[in-house]
C-alpha cells in the first residue's frame, strides 16, 4: 500500500497487518548479523531455502522464513530461532539444516547437539529465553532485534513500530520534551548528558533553521551496539529522530554512519526510503502537516569524528577537526543552526519513552541514571556478545552471570570500559554497581558501553600504551597538549614497556595527563589520560615491576619475556619446530625440545601450535 | 590521453549520483576510493572543477580521513583489527606475522602490488576477536599459524 495519511490510518494498517499474519506458523528466524554472516549465515540460509523446497514446503504457507539483525550472542553463530518454540541453535552449519527441518519443524523435536549447553551443569538449554546470557537481559534498545526483518517496514509497524510516533503527534512539542526529561534518559554516547535538557535548549534557541542528528560514528574499540542497532532494527532509531524532530521543531535530519559499516548504511538506506513511501518521512507525516527528512552521512572513518563539533564539520564537507566549544551545538551546530545531536541507542529508546511513559522507564535503573543500557560483553569472557540491562547492574554480576566468568577459567583482572576515553577498573571494585557516576568516581566512564573483560594474561602497562597509540594515530592534531603531549606519553610508555623505563617516568606520566585534561581542546584530548591514570592508580607495580625489575608479570611485553618449553609438558611431537618461522626449536622426535632464545623472535607461533600447552612465557 | 579522458567520465559517473552541495564531497571521495582503491590526482582535480571547490581543501579531506588513501593500494586489502577486544587476544602477534610472511609493513604494499596491509581501529565484531578482513570477507578467531594461509586461500595464490 501506498501512503499512510492519518493516525489512523496507521492503526488500521496495523490491525490488517496483525490480522494476515500467522503466529503459530513455524518459523525460521536466521541472524543476518555481521558476526553471523562472519561465521556463514548466509550459506545457512540458503540450506534452508533448499531443504524447505526439497521437503515439499512453501514459504508463507506453511512455513515462515526470515533473516534478522544481530542477537547479541555472536561468538556462537551462525544462529538460528525456531519460532513459535524459542528454540535457539547455535554454530548451525548448512549441513545441519536438512536435519532442523526434518526434526523440529517438521517433527517438533529438538536438536540436542545444536542446542546450549550449560558448561558447569552440562544441562541443555533449548529455549532462547532461559539461557543465562538472555534471562538476566532487559531489552529496550535492542528490543525488536533479532526476531523483525530489518528491511521489512512492515515487520515493524506489526510488533508496534511508529506506535510512538503516532502517539508524540498527538502531544504538544513541550510535553514531548518535558516527558523525555521525566523519563531521565542520559545521552547513550557516553557523557550522558539528559536528552530532555539538550532538547530543551535545543527548542528554546530563537531560529529560522534546526537539525536533528544522529551519531553512528562509533568509532570506540570494544563497542558495536549501535552498529547492531542500525542494522538490525534501523526504523527505531528513526521513529525516534522523528520524534525528536517534532518536538524541537525541525525538518531535516542526519545520520552520520561510519564507512566501515556498510550493512548498516544499507539497512538505513532502505528504512529510509520505506518510511518516505508509507508517508512516516517527508512531507505532511501521517497527515499532520509535520514535515521532516533524513539523509546519511557517511563518516570516513576518523575516530574524532564521533566527537560532536567535528562530526558536523565532517557533515559538512569538511576536514572533522572540532572546534572550541564556548557556544554548545544547541545554539550553533551545523552550518551554525541549533542541533540536537544524540547517538544510535539514546535515539532507539525515545519511541518506547514516549509510548510507555517517562514513569515506566525512569521506574528502572539507578538514582542518577534510569533506564537500560546495552554493553558489548568482549574481551577474556565465556559469552561476548552484546547485553541489554538495567544501568546499576554490577561489574561482577555482568561477568559472571551473563558473561559466563573469565575464559578458560583464568583470573578476573579487571574490565576496561568506555575505550579510549575510559579506564580500568580492578577486580577488587567489581561490586560497583554500573551507572555514568560511578564509573567516572572510579576513573573511568560509561562511553559507548564496552565492556571488555581482563584476565591475568593482560599487562597494564601495555593496555595503556595501546590506548594512547590509538588516541596519537587519531588526534586530530588542531591543539597542542594532544599532538605533542600524546606522543610524548606513548614515548614513556614504549620505554617502561621495552625495559628502559625509570622511577621518574611514572611521574612524568601523570603530569602530562594533568596537562591533557586541563588544557586539550575536546573530549578526545581531555579524556585521553584515563586509561593512563586509572592502570597507575590501580596497578602501579605493574609499572613498577616493569621499571624496577624489567619484568612484565602477565608475559605480554615483547621486550621482557622469554619462550620457553616445558620438558615435562613436551611430547616431542615437532610441530613447533616445523612452524617456528625462524628455525629456532630443536630437539629429536618424541623428546623435549628446547628453544634457541638467541635467535626466537617471540612470534607466538610455537604456543598457538602446540596441543599440549607446552610453551611457556616466563 | 585516451586513458586521461577515460577516467575523468569515471570520475563523472561517480559525481553525478551525488548533489551538487559540499555535503557530498567525502562520500564521492569515498566511492573513489572503492572504484579505483585509491583517490587519484585527477579525481582531485576533477572534483574541484566540478564543485567549484580548492583541491586544496579536497587534498586536506583526502589526507585527514583514514578511510582515503592517496597512494595507488595493492589488488587485495588485508585489514587486520586492532581494537581493544581484538589486541587483547593477539592481534599484535597476527600482524606480526602477516608483516614478516608477506614481507610488507603496516599499512604498506607488497612489492608485487598484491597485497595491501591496513590496521583499523574496531571493525565491531568484537565477539570474533582476533579479526582480519580480506577484500571486506570476515575471518574471526584468527591465530598467527594460520593467518598466512587464509589470506592465500581466500585470494587463490
Amino acid at each position: 500500500m501506498g501512503a499512510i495519511n492519518s493516525i489512523e490510518e496507521l492503526e488500521a494498517y496495523r490491525r490488517e497487518l496483525a490480522a494476515a499474519a500467522k503466529p503459530d506458523l513455524p518459523t525460521v528466524l536466521v541472524c543476518f548479523g555481521t558476526g553471523c554472516q562472519a561465521h556463514g549465515s548466509r550459506r545457512v540460509a540458503e540450506a534452508f531455502m533448499e531443504a524447505i523446497k526439497e521437503q515439499g514446503l512453501q514459504v508463507d504457507v506453511n512455513i515462515g522464513f526470515k533473516t534478522t539483525g544481530c542477537h547479541g550472542y555472536c561468538e556462537n553463530g551462525p544462529l538460528v530461532v525456531l519460532r513459535p518454540q524459542d528454540i535457539l541453535y547455535l554454530k548451525v552449519r548448512p549441513e545441519d539444516v536438512p536435519e532442523i527441518v526434518e526434526e523440529s519443524i517438521k517433527g517438533g523435536r529438538i536438536v540436542e547437539r545444536l542446542v546450549y549447553r550449560d558448561k558447569v551443569t552440562d544441562e541443555v538449554v533449548p529455549h532462547y529465553s532461559e539461557i543465562p546470557f538472555y534471562k538476566h537481559q532487559h531489552r529496550i534498545a535492542l528490543r525488536h532485534i533479532g526476531t523483525i526483518d530489518p528491511t521489512s517496514i512492515d515487520d515493524y509497524i506489526l510488533v508496534g513500530g511508529y506506535a510512538g510516533l503516532a502517539k508524540a503527534l498527538t502531544m504538544k512539542p513541550e510535553d514531548i520534551i518535558s516527558e523525555v526529561e521525566r523519563s531521565g534518559l542520559r545521552g547513550r554516547g557516553g557523557a550522558g548528558f539528559p536528552t530532555g535538557t539538550k532538547w530543551r535548549s535545543c527548542a528554546a534557541v530563537e531560529s529560522d533553521v534546526r537539525y536533528v542528528m544522529c551519531n553512528g560514528d562509533e568509532g570506540d574499540p570494544g563497542a558495536f551496539m549501535d552498529r547492531s542497532i542500525m542494522e538490525g532494527d534501523p526504523h527505531a532509531v528513526i521513529e525516534g529522530m522523528i520524534i525528536g524532530a517534532y518536538a524541537v521543531g525541525s525538518h531535516q535530519g542526519y545520520i552520520y554512519v561510519r564507512d566501515e559499516y556498510p550493512l548498516a548504511v544499507r539497512n538505513l538506506t532502505l528504512a529510509l526510503e520505506a518510511a518516505r513511501e508509507k508517508g512516516l518521512l517527508g512531507e505532511n507525516i501521517l497527515g499532520t502537516g509535520f514535515s521532516f527528512d533524513i539523509k546519511i552521512s557517511r563518516g570516513g572513518g576518523a575516530f574524532v569524528c564521533g566527537e560532536s563539533s567535528a562530526l558536523m564539520r565532517s557533515v559538512e564537507g569538511n576536514v572533522g577537526e572540532p572546534r572550541a566549544k564556548y557556544i554548545r551545538s544547541v545554539e550553533r551546530g551545523l552550518y551554525n543552526k541549533p542541533t540536537v545531536l544524540n547517538n544510535v541507542e539514546t535515539w532507539a529508546n525515545v519511541p518506547e519513552i514516549i509510548l510507555k511513559g517517562a514513569e515506566w522507564y525512569a521506574s528502572m535503573g539507578t538514582e542518577g541514571s534510569k533506564g537500560t543500557k546495552v554493553f558489548s560483553l568482549v574481551g577474556k569472557v565465556n559469552n561476548t556478545g552484546l547485553v541489554e540491562v538495567p544501568m546499576g547492574i554490577s561489574i561482577r554480576e555482568l561477568v559472571e552471570n551473563i558473561g559466563g566468568g573469565v575464559l578458560g577459567g583464568k583470573k578476573f583482572k579487571a574490565v576496561q570500559t568506555g575505550g579510549p576515553s575510559g579506564g580500568c577498573i580492578p577486580e577488587r571494585l567489581a561490586d560497583l554497581p554500573i551507572d555514568f557516576d560511578s564509573l567516572t568516581k572510579a576513573g573511568s566512564m560509561m562511553g559507548s558501553g564496552g565492556i571488555i573483560v581482563m584476565d591475568e594474561d593482560t599487562c597494564m602497562v601495555d593496555v595503556a600504551k595501546y590506548f594512547t597509540g590509538f588516541l596519537v594515530e587519531e588526534s586530530c592534531g588542531k591543539c597542542t597538549p594532544c599532538r605533542d603531549g600524546l606522543p610524548r606519553m606513548l614515548d614513556l610508555l614504549t620505554e617502561i614497556t621495552e625495559g628502559r623505563g625509570r622511577e621518574e617516568h611514572v611521574a612524568m606520566l601523570e603530569e602530562l595527563c594533568d596537562l591533557l585534561t586541563w588544557g586539550a581542546l575536546c573530549g578526545l584530548g581531555t579524556s585521553a589520560a584515563n586509561p593512563v591514570l586509572s592502570t597507575i592508580k590501580y596497578f602501579r607495580e605493574e609499572y613498577e615491576a616493569h621499571i624496577r625489575d624489567k619484568k612484565c608479570p602477565a608475559g605480554v611485553c615483547k621486550a621482557l619475556i622469554t619462550y620457553s618449553i616445558d620438558p615435562e609438558a613436551c611430547t616431542g611431537c615437532r610441530l613447533c619446530a616445523k612452524n617456528c618461522p625462524q628455525n629456532c626449536i630443536t630437539g629429536k622426535r618424541k623428546e623435549a625440545h628446547v628453544i634457541d632464545t638467541s635467535k626466537c623472535i617471540k612470534c607466538g607461533v610455537c604456543k598457538d601450535v602446540c596441543k599440549f600447552d607446552a610453551v611457556r612465557i616466563s | 590521453m585516451t586513458e586521461m579522458t577515460q577516467d575523468v567520465s569515471r570520475f563523472d559517473r561517480i559525481i553525478e549520483r551525488y548533489e551538487r552541495s559540499e555535503e557530498s564531497l567525502l562520500a564521492i571521495l569515498q566511492d573513489f576510493q572503492r572504484e579505483f582503491h585509491y583517490v587519484p590526482e585527477e579525481g582531485i582535480r576533477r572534483l574541484s572543477e566540478v564543485m567549484g571547490v580548492p583541491a586544496s581543501k579536497i587534498y586536506a579531506m583526502g589526507t585527514f580521513y583514514k578511510a582515503l588513501s592517496l597512494t595507488p593500494r595493492g589488488r587485495h586489502t588485508i585489514k587486520v583489527c586492532t581494537g581493544t577486544a581484538c589486541h587483547l587476544k593477539g592481534a599484535p602477534l597476527i600482524l606480526d606475522t602477516l608483516e614478516r610472511e608477506l614481507k610488507v609493513k603496516r599499512n604498506g604494499t607488497t612489492e608485487d602490488g598484491e597485497f595491501t596491509l591496513e590496521c583499523v581501529n574496531c571493525v565491531g565484531a568484537c565477539a570474533m576477536a582476533p579479526v582480519v578482513l580480506v577484500d571486506e570477507v570476515y575471518h574471526g578467531q584468527t591465530r598467527p599459524s594460520k593467518v598466512v594461509d587464509m589470506v592465500k586461500k581466500q585470494v587463490g595464490s
